[in-house]
């Protein structure tokens, strides 16, 4: 039986080396959060520093926590990117845990899904596209999750509003006793 | 020329569509499994969740922090104490602030007992599942005890809504400790019924023992935490990983096993029950009187009886409740992630933070939304009676499956 895994935060700073080493320029930057770091990379070097976090023999970051995403369109700060797409990792060996965040632009939402690393990426990206609308190169299936199929826009984007754009007063409402749709608003 | 034997034969080799759910009273809540079956062999199955989806994190942008609250009691609501204590603690990690030490002694006591009343369903409605009736009443009787002692304590059964940030909504009564030792001793009582009458049970290991098989590389792989994991000798439980409130000074193990079956997914949660059940005891030794709430009210509601008695606080109340860029708790500009282990396993909140009194983002890590898609994969070649014993042993919640 193996031993529990324990946080050990003096091997952050193994962590922070070899990612540094790994990642030179194509790093934009790196955040000490409450008990792990944030990398922060744009979307297209993502996935090489997720299959190095994965496979560096030191490193051992084969759990997969999380993905989500942020929209920052109205953020105080200004950030790279509109979106950030964020991983999260633990390494059993190291007993540390990870973020990768991914900057991903306005125009073109798109990166290359993580699904072949991780099983777990597969219905979390399905999760992010159907509510931000940034697309996966490569994922086996994106389609909606939480959201009807025939649903139009992605509802957590900052710019969607809150009440809807219609949705609710538009439902084709089925009248018991005619049997016959009667249309919304 | 018609033949009984070749129509046998024929229809053997045509696979045939199945659907089960999204309401049918084995799939625990809306869930929904399409199958293609050849005979009583599940050759292909597709999931479809979102049945229950609300729109809670884009509520939670538009709600303070300690309105997001009531929200989180309709994530798993079999434990909704776990989750507001979840939530309350990322809020207070983001805030950076520290609760007194009573009340982080009654939050550990009350995740405990929610641990306990969600795991006894799960074990009982897996067991019914599986045709043995009696277990479900042993079951829900102990958690209809625990039921009333949160009744008591929160005022309500199920949407309890008792965390602030920074502190509770107000200290536990008068009996509270009595109450919860007879519950303890019951339950003691109920583990051992349950383990007497299936861990010998032929039937029952017929139907659970190397069915479902998650090993520890695809329960890894997939992020599957909690007792699902820990089934499948994933060594991880955040309370050792990063202990939180008190339970660096608690005693307990954490039951691993290495089969990662049905049978395993069972045995975890009936021994996790009783290391719940020690860590009430030792938690109630510790329970010692003291105020329950942070110091600073500009960041912590004040309690209701000063609040309609001292002028103060009544401001206080009003600076925080009211809407408004000047009022209410306003963290530094971070994001942050943080997670509790719930009844199901890691429940994290991602809170990102503008500095203005509602969160800019609130990402729930649901356990149940993880730990459901392997489900697929389990399925491929197994029976149709398979099904039910497999989902029973997830326990997946519908509220925080699709949130």
């Amino acid at each position: 039986m193996d031993a529990l895994i324990i946080q050990k935060p003096e091997n952050q700073l193994t962590l922070i080396a070899k990612v540094e080493a790994h990642m030179g320029e194509r790093l934009l930057g790196r955040e000490e959060k409450s008990h792990y770091h944030q990398f922060k990379v744009k979307g297209a070097d993502a996935k090489d520093l997720m299959r190095f976090l994965r496979d560096d023999a030191s490193l051992g970051f084969s759990y997969f926590i999380d993905a989500t995403a942020v929209d920052y369109l109205r953020y105080p700060i200004a950030q790279p990117e509109r979106y950030a797409v964020i991983y999260t990792l633990l390494s059993p060996a190291l007993g540390v845990r990870a973020q990768v965040k991914a900057f991903v632009p306005e125009g073109a939402p798109r990166m290359p899904s993580m699904t072949d690393l991780f099983a777990g990426a597969n219905w979390t990206e399905r999760e992010v596209w159907d509510l931000y609308g940034i697309e996966f190169l490569g994922h086996p299936g994106l389609t909606r999750i939480l959201m009807p199929d025939d649903y139009e826009g992605h509802p957590l984007r900052k710019d969607y509003p809150l009440k809807g754009r219609g949705e609710r007063g538009n439902f084709p409402v089925y009248h018991a006793t005619t049997q016959k749709p009667q249309g919304g608003a | 020329m018609y033949s009984y034997e070749q129509e046998v034969v024929e229809r053997s080799e045509n696979t045939v569509h199945m659907n089960v759910g999204p309401s049918h009273p084995a799939m625990h809540g809306t869930l929904r499994v399409k199958m293609e079956v050849k005979g009583e062999r599940i050759i292909r199955t597709e999931q479809e969740i979102g049945f229950l989806h609300t729109g809670f994190e884009k509520l939670g942008e538009h709600r303070s922090y300690n309105q997001f609250i009531t929200l989180t009691d309709r994530l798993n609501y079999f434990s909704p104490l776990s989750n507001n204590i979840g939530f309350a603690l990322a809020c207070e990690e983001l805030l950076g602030i520290t609760v007194p030490r009573r009340c982080q002694v009654i939050r550990t006591i009350l995740a405990e007992m929610s641990r306990l009343a969600d795991h006894s369903l799960c074990v009982g409605a897996m067991t019914m599942d599986l045709g043995a009736f009696t277990s479900i009443l042993w079951t829900f009787v102990e958690r209809e005890k625990l039921y009333d002692v949160f009744e008591a304590v929160t005022g309500t059964r199920l949407t309890t809504s008792y965390t602030r940030v920074g502190g509770l909504a107000f200290d536990l009564p008068a009996d509270f400790e009595k109450r919860v030792t007879l519950i303890l001793d019951s339950m003691e009582k109920t583990l051992d019924n349950l383990r007497d009458s299936f861990y010998q049970n032929r039937i029952f290991l017929d139907r659970t023992e190397g069915i479902g098989c998650i090993s520890k590389e695809m329960a890894m792989a997939y992020g599957i935490t909690g007792p699902m994991g820990r089934a499948s000798g994933v060594p991880y439980d955040i309370r050792k990983f990063r202990p939180y409130m008190i339970y660096n000074e608690l005693k307990f193990e954490v039951p691993l096993y290495e089969t990662g079956d049905t049978l395993a997914r069972y045995k975890v949660r009936i021994d996790e029950m009783v290391q719940s059940i020690s860590l009430v005891r030792q938690a109630m030794k510790l329970l010692e009187p003291g105020p329950i709430n942070y110091e600073d009210q500009k960041r912590t509601l004040p309690d209701k009886t000063s609040t309609y008695r001292d002028m103060e606080s009544l401001i206080h109340h009003f600076k925080l409740v009211m809407p408004g860029d000047d009022h209410g708790i306003h963290p530094p500009l971070i994001d942050q992630y943080s997670s509790t282990e719930a009844p199901n396993g890691e429940l994290g909140w991602h809170l990102v933070s503008d500095g203005t009194s509602a969160p800019y983002r609130v990402r729930i890590r649901p356990p149940s939304f993880i730990n459901y898609p392997i489900l697929s994969k389990l399925l491929e070649g197994a029976m149709l009676a398979d099904l039910v014993a497999i989902l029973g042993s997830f326990n997946i919640i519908a509220g925080e499956l699709d949130r």
